[in-house]
């Protein structure tokens, strides 16, 4: 049984089944992606899971408990952090405090009121995410306002940030969407470089398949709103249903 | 010292120089000198300068910290205000348990306001405050202020919970189990810390200069230091850290596994009972509180003190308050004939011309001032007095720079 088991979900916006009897098993510590031909319904399921959006129908597991019905931070807290296709960073807050939250988030759960300690007295956070920062080769960067850097950064800090919670499940919402190929590569090898290192599951939608055959070892080609096949990525080239979702029928 | 970085520290110690020496600093100009009433040394003002000084630090927590726009802030004060009078009229005259009821009730006012208004963000937000703190002052204004002893009885609910338009006052009659009843001279008695009374003051001459130093006053400033030195803690602490995020990424927030809500309660209570406190500090200073303290337009003085000052600093909402009741109280004292004095020296016809053309802005024309005063700092100094003053600051280092002696840290914030 995978890490995460979803199970007969349903979807429907009015008139729009945006996903029907979505049925998807991720193993644990495996890259798993999922693609899809735009419109298929992959976004609508990434948000099924982590608490956006709640399906109609079906149930959504996550190491044996239901997440259906709890709000975002629970499910977080249980272990599951998202990266947003657009880096969903603390703006106006410096490198360091990005870094910071993630860690006192792990350290003292959803909420904490600490309104009268110092937090340059919090040292057991500020080692932790100095040491995540310096992993990501963003610490000559820590007084920065995390907006003024630039795009490629701020994917690894968001990135970082979502580890320094130790996650047992990463998912990745299309990272490398319109990034320029040098930084697509770059995120690539920081994927592998984390998957190498960590007992980590990660989830990764994506759209470019350069970025899905260089990391998944699984793979679920979703289209309208179900899933057509699931493989290994070496089946699912060669696959005739996969080339017919992508290209038409006449393909 | 005491647990504050050392920037924060000199921050805080300048802000206690400063409030301790006001009674000096603020009276420049000697007595009967055409220039005095350009003074603001008098414990009236001073007393409101910190007052409002706490006020608009608590907003601030609120404002500067998460980015929510309280539109109804005033509920507090008023809350605070019939808290505290109420303590007086039941009790005693002592200002310490007045102060602990009026941050207390404040604080639980604050939850409930808090708990349903805080569902919303944004505009929305905004105008359940307002909605609120309107419906607080039509209960203070009519709703509570009903007899509530009975017609044939004159006891103490007479004019209800709050007085209605005329306000709560003390009598003679009052209870104050724990108290004289009546003041020494047969009037109402005044308000005091374990026996120093709030009204008395001692004057210094020096020279021309007078110089006065009121109880009321230091004990305002006393409890507005300890305002200001929580105000600073918040800021410094994980907590205030998570307040920020709140305002900057909420959404991240959320998928980082931290729950905004009891956040931005917490932070919406602390600062309703900063707004209690100052409330409760009013009734001490003059015991007597009325509803218009609710309005919708104390509310707003609040949000243009905190812009005005700066928002999100810890010293700007302290200056904006100084700023706007110096200009209520001081400018608002010019008339024509003043102006008229000012420009004798000018020929007959362009004395009029610059009188009639300066008259507006001031007296009763004050506000029309400061909104222009307000226009110009959010178009050009969107930080407020405070980024003026970084700004002057950093061109004065700047100078110093280039004669080959730079200065590390670059953002000491000019106090009051």
């Amino acid at each position: 049984m995978g890490i995460l088991e979803v199970k007969n979900v349903g979807k429907r916006f009015g008139g729009l089944q945006a996903l029907s009897e979505v049925n998807l098993s991720v193993a644990e510590n495996t890259v798993h992606a999922i693609i899809g031909p735009n419109g298929a319904g992959k976004s609508t399921l990434l948000n099924c899971l982590v608490g956006k959006l709640i399906p109609d129908t079906g149930s959504v597991m996550f190491d044996g408990q239901s997440v259906l019905g709890r709000s975002p931070h629970e499910i977080n807290q249980m272990g599951i952090s998202r990266v947003f296709q657009t880096p969903e960073i603390f703006g106006d807050l410096t490198v360091m405090e990005n870094m910071m939250i993630p860690c006192f988030a792990k350290r003292d759960g959803s909420f904490e009121m600490n309104g009268f300690g110092a937090v340059r007295h919090q040292l057991d956070v500020i080692e932790k995410a100095k040491t995540m920062l310096e992993d990501m080769n963003l610490y000559e960067k820590r007084d920065m306002h995390a907006a003024s850097m630039s795009r490629g950064d701020k994917r690894r800090l968001e990135i970082a940030m979502c580890l320094a919670q130790e996650p047992r499940l990463l998912l990745l919402d299309e990272p490398t969407a319109g990034m320029a190929r040098a930084d697509t590569n770059n995120t690539i090898d920081l994927l592998k470089e984390i998957k190498e290192k960590r007992d980590i599951t990660i989830a990764i939608i994506e759209h470019d398949m350069h970025v899905v055959f260089s990391l998944a070892e699984r793979i679920t080609v979703l289209a309208q709103g179900t899933p057509l096949v699931e493989d290994t990525p070496d089946k699912i080239k060669g696959h005739p249903k996969v080339r017919e979702a992508y290209l038409g029928e006449s393909a | 010292m005491l647990g504050l970085e050392k920037k924060d520290t000199r921050l805080f110690l300048i802000v206690i120089g400063l409030t301790m020496l006001a009674p000096f600093l603020l009276n420049p100009f000697p007595e009967g000198s055409e220039m005095a009433q350009f003074n603001a040394g008098y414990p009236d003002l001073m007393q409101r300068f910190v007052i409002f000084g706490i006020f608009a630090i608590g907003f601030n927590i609120l404002f500067g910290l998460t980015g929510y726009l309280s539109f109804g802030h005033a509920a507090f004060l008023g809350v605070g205000s019939y808290a505290a009078m109420w303590m007086f009229k039941l009790f005693g005259m002592n200002v310490v348990p007045a102060l602990l009821l009026s941050v207390v009730l404040s604080g639980l006012f604050a939850v409930l306001i808090g708990y349903i208004s805080l569902r919303r963000s944004g505009i929305y937000f905004s105008i359940l405050t307002l909605a609120f703190a309107m419906m607080s002052y039509a209960l203070a204004y009519s709703v509570l202020a009903t007899d509530m002893d009975g017609p044939d009885k004159q006891g103490l609910m007479q004019k209800g919970l709050t007085g209605g338009e005329t306000g709560l006052q003390l009598s003679v009659q009052d209870p104050r189990i724990l108290g004289a009843k009546a003041g020494a001279d047969g009037n109402t008695p005044v308000p005091n810390f374990f026996g120093i009374e709030m009204r008395s003051a001692t004057e210094m001459n020096v020279g021309d200069w007078v110089f006065t130093f009121s109880a009321g006053y230091y004990f305002s400033a006393f409890v507005m230091l300890i305002a200001f030195y929580i105000s600073i803690r918040i800021f410094r602490s994980p907590f205030g850290m998570m307040l920020r995020a709140i305002k900057s990424n909420q959404q991240r927030l959320n998928y980082t596994g931290l729950n905004p809500k009891p956040y931005m309660l917490a932070a919406f209570v602390v600062s309703g009972m900063y707004a209690g406190l100052a409330g409760g500090l009013m009734v001490a200073m003059d015991p007597l509180a009325g509803p218009e303290r609710m309005f919708w337009t104390a509310s707003g003085e609040v949000v243009l003190m905190t812009i005005l000052g700066g928002v999100g600093t810890l010293i700007g909402p302290v200056l904006g308050a100084g700023l706007i009741k110096y200009m209520e109280n001081i400018l608002s004292k010019i008339n024509s004939e003043i102006l008229h004095q000012w420009f004798a020296w000018m020929p007959d016809g362009l004395e009029d011309v610059v009188v009639t053309m300066i008259y507006p802005f001031i007296g009763k024309g004050w506000h029309l001032t400061l909104g222009l005063m307000f226009m110009a700092v959010v178009i050009f100094l969107p930080g407020g007095l405070v980024e003026g003053g970084q700004r002057i600051m950093g061109a004065l280092r700047g100078r110093k720079a280039k004669d080959g002696k730079p200065d590390a840290d670059a953002d000491v914030k000019p106090a009051e």
